[in-house]
């Protein structure tokens, strides 16, 4: 069942286009992972994901029930300052905003919900703990619960890795499989090329003025697959 | 003792209640403000009041007509600006030429109005009507923050986030903005110009030494702006003080022993450990 899809879209800032012609689809489930170099126009797609800005032509199809504001979405983690006084409930119960109805308060079902989503994240006892003082692989987990609380059907992940060391970023990777095979769709832009490799079943390539999009096996068989392939040091096969 | 006292006199009572309630208010619109790193902010829209008093006083129209719009707009300008690059010079720049513009209607005008007023404030002055201004417009900040914690919240950790799951970012921003306006013309009458952004700055940042959830920093400014207030308002009758400054020295002292504490507590837990 398809959850996303632009077909032959234009993306670009303040009608200044970065990429024409662009189409892709995310299905039930799809594991994408999203590579290419700094200002090929990776955060550009990621903001149009998320409609913060719309595409400059055509538009983004939100399907099979999926809403606009239903993206379970991990921002870089530079945009969050690190001394801000928040406890862990506090950050993942503000993922549930774009559902929330009631006047004061969050009702029990959010709540519970908000502790379930903690303990598929192996984090249930850090609950009450300030978020200034966990480690940044910590975190992450709370903030990719806070996501799951937006929705459990799509993440899209900006460089979840980007400020974790490699023991962190494993158990990062595990924990995105996990919630993959209990269904989720990923969406994940990365410099890494191991979750590409390993767990992706498409890739969306995004080059100055070009792309590729297609299955992993398509994609490593293609030129701009090979390039990355060679450019990371995986060029021996 | 002072407290009967206070009570017994209607225009002392009545300096308490707006002050207690102006307090409480500014505390929680502070949190947010300090955490978006809008301090200066506030500074910037008491002098903007002040201009605007001045200008009122010399056109004698009614101060709070003409103070409420204008700092209302001030708070729209200044927040848009603060996000770019020379944000903070914008804001002295702005913040020093409204301070001229009202010092020069203020003399230039003959007014017999004391300019001390406006700057230092008077909190003995507050004419009834003022005071139910002020009130209300108190209560109004209170309920309109608790009503749009949660987002107000999500919309300061994190608004990139905030704005992707469809909140409107620069709806609570400009929430944020008219009811910091209104609180800062309303408690400059009482704390003057000069001092009312301590009444936003103060309660947050001892809030944030001690701490750590969101909603625990809500309480403990709200909680510390109220005894700030209540301390200072006695000394300064106690003492026969200025009772502007008199609140802001207590917010002073407050911030002082707090900081002291929790640097102690500090050192006591890392001696623990090791």
């Amino acid at each position: 069942m398809r959850l996303i899809e632009g077909n032959n879209i234009t993306i670009g800032y303040e009608g200044e286009p970065v990429l024409s012609g662009l189409s892709f689809a995310v299905n039930e489930g799809d594991y994408l992972c999203i590579v290419g170099e700094n200002g090929s126009g990776k955060s550009t797609f990621i903001k149009t994901v998320l409609s913060l800005i719309s595409p400059l032509a055509g538009t983004i199809l939100f399907e099979n029930g999926l809403k606009q504001n239903e993206i379970g979405y991990l921002p870089q983690q530079s945009g969050i300052q690190r001394d801000f006084p928040s406890s862990v409930m506090e950050v993942v119960l503000s993922g549930c905003l774009n559902r929330h109805r009631r006047l004061f308060g969050y009702s029990k079902e959010e709540k519970e919900r908000a502790v379930y989503e903690l303990s598929r994240l192996g984090m249930e006892g850090r609950r009450l703990s300030p978020f200034q003082e966990l480690s940044g692989g910590q975190q992450q987990r709370v903030l990719l619960a806070r996501a799951l609380m937006a929705t459990d059907k799509l993440l899209l992940l900006d460089e979840p890795s980007a400020a974790l060391d490699a023991a962190s970023t494993a158990e990062l990777y595990g924990i995105i499989d996990s919630l993959n095979d209990a269904g989720t769709a990923i969406m994940m832009v990365t410099h890494d090329i191991h979750p590409a490799l390993n767990a992706a079943d498409t890739i969306l390539h995004l080059s100055h003025g070009s792309y590729f999009f297609g299955t992993k096996d398509e994609y490593f068989r293609s030129g701009m697959g090979r390039t990355f392939l060679k450019e990371a040091g995986h060029d021996h096969q | 003792m002072i407290i009967s006292d206070i009570l017994s006199y209607p225009f002392l009572l009545r300096a308490l209640i707006v002050g207690f309630l102006v307090s409480v208010s500014s505390s929680l619109l502070g949190v947010s403000l300090v955490l978006r790193r809008f301090s200066m902010i506030g500074d910037g829209l008491s002098h903007v009041g002040f201009g605007a008093l001045g200008i009122a006083a010399v056109l004698y129209i009614s101060p709070m007509a003409l103070t409420i719009p204008v700092v209302i707009a001030a708070a729209f300008l200044l927040l848009r600006l603060s996000g770019r690059s020379g944000g903070d010079r914008s804001i002295a720049l702005i913040s020093s030429s409204a301070l001229a513009i009202g010092v020069i209607a203020v003399s230039a005008g003959g007014v017999n109005t004391d300019l001390n007023a406006f700057l230092f404030g008077s909190i003995l002055s507050v004419s009834k009507s003022d005071a139910i201004i002020a009130a209300s417009a108190a209560v109004v900040t209170f309920f309109v923050y608790i009503v749009f914690y949660h987002q107000i919240y999500a919309t300061t950790f994190d608004p990139v986030f905030a704005e992707a799951t469809g909140i409107r970012c620069s709806r609570y921003t400009s929430i944020l903005a008219v009811l910091t306006a209104l609180i800062i013309v309303v408690g400059m009458r009482m704390l003057g110009s000069l001092l009312i952004s301590a009444l936003i700055i103060f309660p947050a940042s001892s809030a944030m030494l001690v701490a750590k959830t969101y909603r625990a920093v809500s309480f403990f400014a709200a909680f510390e702006s109220a005894a700030a207030f209540l301390a200072g308002f006695s000394a300064s009758y106690a003492f026969s003080l200025p009772a502007g400054a008199s609140v802001v020295a207590a917010h002073m002292i407050i911030y002082a022993l707090v900081f002291a504490i929790s640097r102690m507590l500090r050192c006591i837990s890392r001696s623990v450990v090791s």
